[in-house]
C-alpha cells in the first residue's frame, strides 16, 4: 500500500471514532501543552534574572573598604578608610583583564529646587564611573575629567529623582541645592529600574569625587584621598573571576600587605547571589519540564492502551485485510500510523494549547514567560515519538495475527 | 500442471490432552478453470481446507504446491502477495469494511497490489459493473441489500483477475432467488476462466460444480465428478454452445 493510502486508512479509522480518539489525543496534548508552558515561564524566570543581572552590571567587581578593628572589636565593611583615588588608578593601570576602575563616594544629600525637595543616595564619582557601571545618558552631559579636577559643582540626576525635585520640568540647566549647596544639573542618566530586593537604582544623583569630598561629605581626616569604594568592570562575565585575583593582588601590594596578613579591603562580586539564583532556577525549570514530560508519558500508555483495545475491536477487519492481500508491514503501518497520528495531533493541539496558557500567564497572573519555538519543537518530536514507541506494540500484535483466525473471531 | 496439489494435508487446532485434527492426510489436486464444490456436515473441515488453499492458515504437515512452488517455505509477507493477485476471497457474511463504499472496498485489493488510485478507480468501478452494481458505486455496504453486499464482495474478489476464487458458504446469508444470482455470477467467474472451489453443504449448489470433494471428519470420503451438467443454464454452454 501507498503512504498515502495509508495514512488515509488511518485517518479514517480515527475519524469513524471521534470521541474515542479525542479523549485519547488529550493525555498528549495535556502533556505537551504542560511542557510548553514549563519552560515558557522557566525562560520568563530566567530572563527576569538575566535583566536584574544586566541591571547591576554582569561583570562588575566592587572593592570596599575593610573593617576597623577597635581593641578587638570589629566594626564592619567599611568602617576603615582604606581605599584611596590611587588605589584605582593602580588597578586601572596594572590589573588585566579589567576595562575600568573607578573611585568613588557615597552619601545621602537632600535636594531642594523652587518646586520640591527630596532626599537621594548621592555619588562622588569621577568619569571611569559611567563606563565601570554601563550607565547611559540621556540628556545633557556627563561629568568629565575637567569637573572632577576643579571641583566643578555640577550634578546629574536619576530619573526618579529628577522627577521628585523637578516633577515635569526640564531640569537640565536648572540650579538645585544639594545639602544647601546650589549645583548646575548638567545631565540625566538612563533608567535602570528597581533590583528584584526593591531598590530604586534611579534614586540617585551624581556629583564629582572632588566635589563630593571637598563640599558635601568633607574629608576623612585620616586619609584625605580615601574613597568609599571602587568599581571595577572586568572586560567579560566569563573573566570576572581572575579580574577579582587581579584586583586584589594589585591593591594587596599598593597596601603593602605582607602574605600572612589579612586584606584590609573587601571585594564583591555585584552579580554572584543574581547567577546562582538563575542556576536554580534554571534547575528547576528542567524538573517542572521534567514532571510534564511525564504526563507525555501517561498520554503515551493511553494512546497505547487504546489502540490494543481497536486491534482487538478489528480483528475481523485484519482478517478481511490480510484476506485480501494485506501484508503483515502494511498493517503495522496503518496502526501505528494512526497512533502517530494521534500523538502528532495532540502534539499540535498541546503546543497551541501551550501558548495559550503561557499568554494567560503573563497576562492574568503577571508571570513573565518567554516563548520560544524550540520547546514547542522538541514538544512535538517528543510526541511524534511517544506515538511511535507506544503504537508499535499494539500494531504488531495487530500485523502477527494469523489471517483465518482473525477471520473467525467473533 | 495442476493450479494445485495437496499431499497429505494435517491441520490441528490446539496442543496438549485434547488437540482437534481438523483435516488428516489431505491429497488432492485442483486444475485451472475447473470449479470445485467442498462439501461435508459441520466440523468436517471444509472451511480449514479451504483456509488452507487460500493460504490463510498454515498446515501443520504435509505439502502444498501451487503452480509448482511449495507454499510452505513461503514467508508471510510472499503468503500475503499470493492472496493479493491469485486469490479473491467471498465469505458467508460478506466481510465488506463497513467504513468504505462499494468503490473503495472493491479498489481494497489494488491498493494492496500499490496501484496507482487512479488505474484503481477505473478497475474498481468495472468490476462493480461486471456484477451490475454501477448505481451503487458509492453506497455504504449498510445501505446495500445482502445480495448487493455479496455482489460487491465478488466484485473485490474478482479486481485483481486472481486464478481462483474461494467461497465459504457464500449463499449462506442470503434468501433462495438472492443466492441463485450470486451463483449465477459465479457460474460466470468460471466460464471465463477463473478456478472457483465452493465449500457449502448445499447439494443444489454442489451439483453446479463440476467436481464435488466430501469430507467427513477431516477426511476426503469420496470426489466425484459430474458427467453430465445438470443445469441446462450452464454458462460454459452459454459462452460455448
Amino acid at each position: 500500500m501507498r503512504t498515502t493510502d495509508i495514512l488515509r486508512t488511518a485517518a479514517r479509522a480515527l475519524r469513524g471514532n471521534r470521541l474515542r480518539s479525542a479523549l485519547t489525543t488529550l493525555g498528549i496534548i495535556i502533556g505537551v501543552a504542560s511542557v510548553v508552558v514549563m519552560v515558557a515561564v522557566g525562560a520568563g524566570t530566567q530572563a527576569a534574572i538575566k535583566d536584574e543581572i544586566e541591571k547591576l552590571g554582569a561583570s562588575v567587581i566592587m572593592v570596599i573598604p575593610g573593617s576597623a578593628n577597635a581593641a578587638g572589636a570589629r566594626l564592619g565593611a567599611g568602617t576603615r578608610p582604606t581605599l584611596s583615588d590611587d588605589d584605582a588608578a593602580a588597578i586601572r593601570d596594572d590589573a588585566s583583564g579589567i576595562v575600568t576602575a573607578a573611585a568613588s563616594m557615597a552619601g545621602v544629600a537632600h535636594l531642594a529646587t523652587a518646586i520640591d525637595n527630596w532626599s537621594s543616595g548621592v555619588y562622588g564619582v569621577t568619569e571611569e564611573y559611567f563606563i565601570a557601571r554601563d550607565w547611559k545618558l540621556v540628556a545633557g552631559r556627563q561629568i568629565d575629567e575637567q569637573d572632577v579636577a576643579t571641583g566643578a559643582k555640577v550634578v546629574m540626576l536619576g530619573a526618579t529623582t529628577a522627577e521628585k525635585v523637578f516633577g515635569d520640568a526640564d531640569p537640565i540647566g536648572q540650579t538645585i541645592r544639594v545639602n544647601q549647596l546650589p549645583m548646575e544639573v548638567i545631565g540625566l542618566l538612563a533608567r535602570k529600574g528597581q533590583t528584584m530586593d526593591g531598590s530604586d537604582l534611579d534614586d540617585v544623583g551624581v556629583v564629582p569625587l572632588s566635589t563630593a569630598r571637598d563640599q558635601l561629605f568633607g574629608r576623612s581626616t585620616a586619609k584625605t584621598r580615601s574613597v568609599s569604594m571602587i568599581t571595577v568592570k572586568a572586560e567579560s562575565e566569563q573573566q570576572i573571576e581572575e579580574a577579582i585575583a587581579e584586583v586584589r593582588e594589585v591593591l594587596r601590594f599598593q597596601h603593602r600587605l605582607t602574605p600572612g596578613q589579612a586584606d584590609d579591603f573587601r571585594i564583591n562580586n555585584v552579580a554572584e547571589s543574581a547567577r546562582l539564583q538563575e542556576e536554580s532556577s534554571a534547575a528547576l525549570t528542567q524538573l517542572l519540564a521534567a514532571i510534564a514530560s511525564i504526563s507525555l508519558l501517561v498520554g503515551g500508555i493511553g494512546i497505547m492502551n487504546i489502540m490494543l483495545v481497536s486491534v482487538t475491536e478489528r480483528t475481523r477487519e485484519i482478517g478481511v485485510r490480510m484476506a485480501i492481500g494485506a501484508r503483515p508491514a502494511t498493517i503495522l503501518a496503518q496502526f501505528l500510523a494512526e497512533a502517530t497520528i494521534l500523538s502528532v495531533a495532540g502534539g499540535i493541539a498541546g503546543a497551541a494549547a501551550g501558548f495559550a496558557g503561557a499568554i494567560v500567564a503573563e497576562t492574568n497572573f503577571g508571570m513573565r514567560v518567554e516563548l520560544t519555538g524550540e520547546p514547542v519543537v522538541l514538544a512535538f518530536l517528543f510526541s511524534a515519538l511517544v506515538g511511535l514507541v507506544f503504537g508499535l506494540y499494539p500494531a504488531m500484535r495487530a500485523a502477527r495475527k494469523s489471517p483465518m483466525e482473525a477471520l473467525r473471531y467473533e | 500442471m495442476a493450479l494445485i496439489r495437496l499431499d497429505r494435508i494435517g491441520k490441528r487446532y490446539g496442543v496438549g490432552d485434547a488437540p482437534v485434527e481438523a483435516l488428516r492426510e489431505v491429497s488432492l489436486e485442483v486444475v485451472g478453470g475447473d470449479s470445485v464444490a467442498i462439501m461435508g456436515p459441520s466440523g468436517s473441515g471444509k472451511s480449514t481446507l479451504l483456509g488452507i488453499l487460500g493460504c490463510l492458515d498454515i498446515p501443520t504437515s504435509g505439502n502444498y504446491l501451487l503452480l509448482g512452488e511449495e507454499v510452505g517455505r513461503m514467508s508471510r509477507p510472499e503468503l500475503a502477495e499470493l492472496r493479493c493477485r491469485r486469490f479473491g476471497f467471498v465469505f458467508q457474511n460478506f466481510n465488506l469494511l463497513p467504513r468504505l463504499t462499494a468503490l473503495e472496498n472493491v479498489e481494497l485489493p489494488l491498493a494492496y497490489a500499490r496501484q496507482r488510485p487512479a488505474l484503481r478507480r477505473a478497475k474498481a468501478a468495472a468490476a462493480l459493473a461486471r456484477v451490475g452494481l454501477s448505481d451503487r458505486m458509492s453506497h455504504y455496504p449498510s445501505q446495500l441489500s445482502g445480495g448487493q453486499q455479496q455482489r460487491v464482495a465478488i466484485a473485490r474478489a474478482l479486481v485483481n483477475e486472481p486464478d481462483l476464487i474461494l467461497a465459504d458458504e457464500p449463499t449462506g446469508a442470503l434468501d433462495t432467488v438472492t443466492g441463485r444470482e450470486i451463483l449465477r455470477l459465479l457460474d460466470e467467474v468460471n466460464a471465463g476462466g477463473t478456478t472457483v472451489v465452493v465449500v457449502t453443504h448445499d447439494r443444489d449448489i454442489a451439483a453446479r460444480m463440476r467436481r464435488t470433494i466430501t469430507l467427513t471428519d477431516g477426511r476426503v470420503t469420496s470426489d466425484s465428478r459430474a458427467q453430465v451438467r445438470i443445469n441446462s443454464t450452464s454458462p460454459v454452454r452459454a459462452v460455448f454452445p
